[in-house]
């Protein structure tokens, strides 16, 4: 029998507003601990909330971007719970009245576009951070994060294979990255991703136990963590066991999941609406006001790359899936030109480089002006296109120019036709095989004497040249 | 006349005149609250040095020309309301050393109008009671009988106001707070529209309902405060929009064809028969005077009281959830694991009454039971503003007793029920968000007796033309001097 998972995504972001969600503190990342707090995010006795407006905004901003309707009457409530990093073992969210209700984001899969549905968006504030000090055996609390808003995206189970959580994932971090409603940095936490999934018999309507999914810090783990589930359960389920209804986190040294204690996980947490914020009522007016404000999508942006620049689909798919990515790549096309070439770069290098050295298209060492200065560089024979890539490697981890980079490892390319005949006159005298070879009419040859030559001046020389004053002299000695 | 018996508005003109200094009243009035309040034992702390500095600031200001409206005036603060720098226990262990960093937006506005704050006043410990008797610290004692007690849970702003050692002191009511100590000490006590004053630095008790408010001895002290402590602010979202002035000399406007309507649910059984007669004479008089008296019906009158308890702990359960011994507060010194901590730290910090309500109010909101009792109560609570509404149609105010007894004595409500039903006359009006003034109308075995005027949204002027009449046909009613 066949088995397809089913799979249900929760994501909280972070929104991009300046102060937190009730008070007026800065939201930044980091800081001293509890230096981004007063009295109101410390849930201090007598101290109260006051809704950020900006926060409320950010967030219909990301619903509608979602495909949600937007609830003309929303509300907030508390979510009780007692944990050190919530000051006021409560948390204040959004429970049977959302503020984005019903979206939708649609994937391009292999047969073709796919909708997931959206169940609710809703706003919320963030927790603090618990800092364990193993060696003394105690606990700190960062308070800095707590009051930070946080929009909580709840997809209906519509996925069916981990490939396809982490397809909906990049696609809504891009989608909130493009409408600067977060900037979704997972190192930072300020996205998070929880999920839930169960196996069936592909065809079934049925759902099977669903297992949740906790403290998953990376893309890359949501999909090892699920691949890993959906092989469990599947077992489980051919072998007779039970599911447990239960709560498991990824434990990244053995590559499992593992059942989270069931005190952490089991919680009744008594939600009532919060009274201390007057119900949220927003009118039409406004609604269309902050869709106004909505910067292009990324599916437009694909649009406009295929169109405008004719990449082709697949690579203005790739660039513009990662907001950061596709603004570097559009900077450099406006300083360049040819789209194709810049794309070239993008596709192949940097991405490479990014996935190797696992940095984010928000902190790229290098800049577009350096990128395109390099390429002119290939453009004007000062380095061949394989040097290039050697100096855009260098230039990636240094964050050097390309100049100084060429300059200190000796790199530019030998365009000097004197300089290249006496390597070529050398090869010729030391190769005579090779030579008598393509004058007997074995044209192959030339591609080893012009390798020789590469060797030689260890790489720098230019390949054009060289195959044409190669050719040359080799012509005049067939003459001879 | 000794300073302490003036009024704020004398005192206040004695101070324009110069016939006094803020430093020697201030200075006259400690020196009698020490001693009075060794028998009243109204307050918690007294800020003997932090009065005098202010008192000094006050009477160098006025040197320099200000006129700000209360300047020099000595008053009292509740211990539930955030006084910065200052100790605000809210009478429980659970904060008995807690000292705010910042001023509740009515300390920071007393203070802004010049006002001298002398101590902290006791109180039922998180305002939970009708007795004072919940204070983790100190017994309050009622100045008329030293055998009763004061009412709750703002019993020693009442006494302190009521025994002549400050001319006026804040209380909060959630349910009855402020009314029904007022009642109790032969205070004014008003409990304003919710939404009226800022609750910012009210230590919460259930948010939906607290309300800050004012004692005074009469109506136009509670005018003065009310100008210089409500109208909107900007960190409470549910403080409503603008400012109202109110005019000492408006209010002395008369009751000439204001309607009068009067619940036959407030005159029911379990109300003094006295009591009842007290209120009825004082409404004839208001009668004589012009004012249209008729009774009417308030039907859904009688499942405020359940639907009180069930809203209130709901939210109290949530509130008080913060003090779990991390931050600040009280901390259990032994204990086993984190949850070990929350338990030790809230058992031994919270009182008897506290965990009670905190008990409640976790049942009536955990899954299951959402419906039967939270859900429900939000329903009755719809059902009553209804029936205020409806009778607002017909009716300017509306009359009854604050309390269905006067103040009684010490653990003579020991059981929890009874002690609650102290306020049935009180939570209707909290569960409406309605304004509502307690003002002495008479005494009834040589205690005083409340009689609650009820307003419409936002009317609180004309609760005090109401309170200012009453006062005029009863005269000053003043604990004897022991």
């Amino acid at each position: 029998m066949e088995f397809e998972a089913v799979i249900g995504l929760e994501v909280h972001a972070e929104l991009r507003t300046k102060t937190k969600v009730f008070c007026g503190c800065t939201t930044e990342f980091g800081g001293q601990p509890n230096t981004h707090c007063c009295p109101v995010c410390l849930g201090l006795p007598g101290t109260l909330p006051v809704l950020n407006k900006s926060a409320v905004e950010y967030a219909i901003m990301a619903g509608l971007a979602l495909n949600c309707n937007i609830s003309k009457f929303s509300k907030m409530d508390r979510k009780n719970y007692f944990y050190p990093d919530l000051p006021k073992a409560y948390q204040i969210s959004q429970y049977d009245l959302p503020l984005c209700k019903e979206g939708y984001i649609e994937l391009e899969t292999d047969k073709g576009t796919k909708k997931i549905g959206i169940i609710r968006a809703h706003l919320e504030e963030d927790a603090g951070k618990l800092i364990h000090d193993e060696n003394a055996g105690t606990s700190f609390v960062d308070y800095n994060r707590t009051g930070v808003p946080l929009i909580e995206i709840v997809s209906y189970p519509d996925m069916r294979t981990p490939e396809e959580a982490r397809t909906y994932l990049t696609k809504l971090k891009s989608i909130l990255e493009y409408t600067e409603v977060s900037d979704c940095k997972m190192q930072e936490g300020s996205l998070r991703v929880d999920t839930n999934i169960s196996v069936r018999p592909k065809g079934s309507e049925e759902f099977g136990t669903k297992v949740e999914l906790k403290n998953l810090n990376s893309f890359r783990v949501v999909y090892k963590a699920l691949e890993y589930e959906f092989k469990r359960q599947v077992d489980a389920v051919k072998n007779n066991e039970k599911i447990m209804q239960e709560t498991r986190r990824w434990d990244e040294d053995k590559g499992i999941t593992v059942p989270m204690r069931s005190k952490e996980a089991a919680h009744d947490y008594r939600y009532f609406p919060e009274p201390d914020i007057v119900p949220i009522e927003v009118s039409d007016e406004w609604i269309e006001e902050i869709r106004k404000k909505i910067p292009e999508l990324p599916y437009q942006k694909k649009d406009r790359f295929i169109k405008e620049m004719g990449l082709p689909s697949y690579d203005a798919g790739v660039i513009t899936s990662d907001k950061a990515l596709s603004d570097f790549f559009e900077r450099c096309v406006e300083l360049y030109g040819n789209p194709k070439t810049m794309s070239n770069w993008v596709m192949g290098e940097l991405l490479r480089a990014m996935k190797e050295t696992d940095i984010d298209s928000e902190d790229l060492p290098i800049s577009p002006e350096q990128l395109v200065r390099l390429q002119n560089m290939v453009d004007n024979g000062k380095v061949s296109i394989s040097m290039g890539k050697k100096v855009f490697d260098s230039m990636f981890k240094t964050g050097d120019d390309p100049e100084v980079i060429v300059k200190e490892k000796g790199l530019s390319q030998i365009s000097d036709a004197d300089a290249l005949n006496e390597v070529i006159c050398k090869v010729i005298e030391n190769n005579s095989k090779s030579v008598s070879d393509y004058i007997g009419g074995k044209k192959k040859a030339m591609g080893f004497l012009v390798g020789q030559v590469m060797k030689e001046t260890k790489g720098k020389a230019n390949p054009q040249m060289v195959n044409e004053l190669m050719r040359q002299e080799l012509d005049k000695m067939q003459k001879n | 006349m000794e300073l302490y018996e003036y009024g704020m508005n004398e005192l206040i003109a004695m101070l324009k005149k110069g016939e006094i200094s803020s430093v020697m009243l201030t200075k006259s009035l400690i020196d009698h609250i020490e001693e009075k309040d060794k028998d009243i034992g109204a307050f918690l702390y007294i800020d003997r040095e932090g009065a005098l500095k202010a008192a000094d600031k006050a009477d160098k200001e006025r040197k320099e020309g200000s006129d700000k409206p209360l300047l020099g005036i000595p008053v009292a603060i509740k211990d539930n309301i955030c006084t910065k720098g200052t100790k605000t226990t809210c009478a429980s262990r659970m904060l008995e050393n807690f000292i705010p960093p910042y001023d509740a937006t009515v300390v920071e506005r007393l203070k802004e109008a010049g006002a001298v704050i002398v101590g902290k006043t006791n109180m039922d410990e998180f305002a939970m009671g009708s007795s004072t008797e919940n204070s983790a610290f100190k017994k309050t004692v009622n100045p008329w009988d030293y055998g009763k007690v004061p009412g709750g849970s703002s019993g020693g702003s009442a006494a302190s106001v009521a025994a002549y050692e400050v001319p006026a002191a804040l209380g909060s009511d959630t349910g009855g707070s402020i009314r029904q100590p007022a009642s109790f000490c032969g205070a004014v006590g008003l409990k304003p529209t919710y939404g009226r004053i800022s609750r910012y630095g009210l230590v919460a008790f259930a948010s939906s309902l607290d309300q800050i408010g004012t004692f005074g001895r009469n109506a136009q002290d509670i005018a003065l405060i009310m100008n210089a402590i409500s109208g909107h602010d900007d960190h409470d979202f549910t403080s409503a929009p603008g400012k109202e002035v109110y005019d000492p000399d408006d209010i002395k406007g008369g009751v000439r064809g204001l309607k009068i309507g009067l619940p036959k649910e407030y005159f029911g059984e379990g109300v003094n028969s006295e009591v009842k007669d007290s209120i009825y004479a004082a409404v004839k008089q208001l009668e004589e005077r012009g004012a249209e008296v008729e009774e009417m019906s308030l039907p859904y009158s009688e499942y405020a009281l359940a639907a009180y308890y069930i809203i209130s702990s709901a939210e109290a359960s949530s509130n008080l959830a913060r003090y779990d011994g991390i931050r600040y507060g009280h901390r259990a010194e032994k204990y086993e694991d984190l949850i070990d901590l929350y338990a030790c730290s809230r058992s031994e910090g919270f009182g008897k009454e506290v965990k009670r309500r905190i008990m409640l109010g976790t049942f009536v909101l955990s899954s299951g039971y959402y419906d039967a009792y939270y859900k429900k109560a939000l329903e009755v609570r719809t059902l009553i503003k209804n029936d205020f509404d409806k009778a607002f149609e017909k009716y300017d105010v509306l009359m009854s007793p604050t309390a269905p007894t006067t103040a009684f004595g010490f653990g003579e409500k020991s059981d929890p029920l009874e002690m609650y039903l102290a306020d049935i006359l009180t939570v209707p009006i909290n569960i409406a968000g309605l304004p509502s003034i307690s003002v002495p109308c008479g005494l009834a075995g040589g205690l005083p007796v409340g009689l609650q005027i009820i307003g419409r949204p936002f009317e609180e002027k004309t609760l005090l033309k109401g309170t200012y009449m009453i006062q005029e046909i009863t005269g000053k009613l003043r604990p004897e001097v022991r």
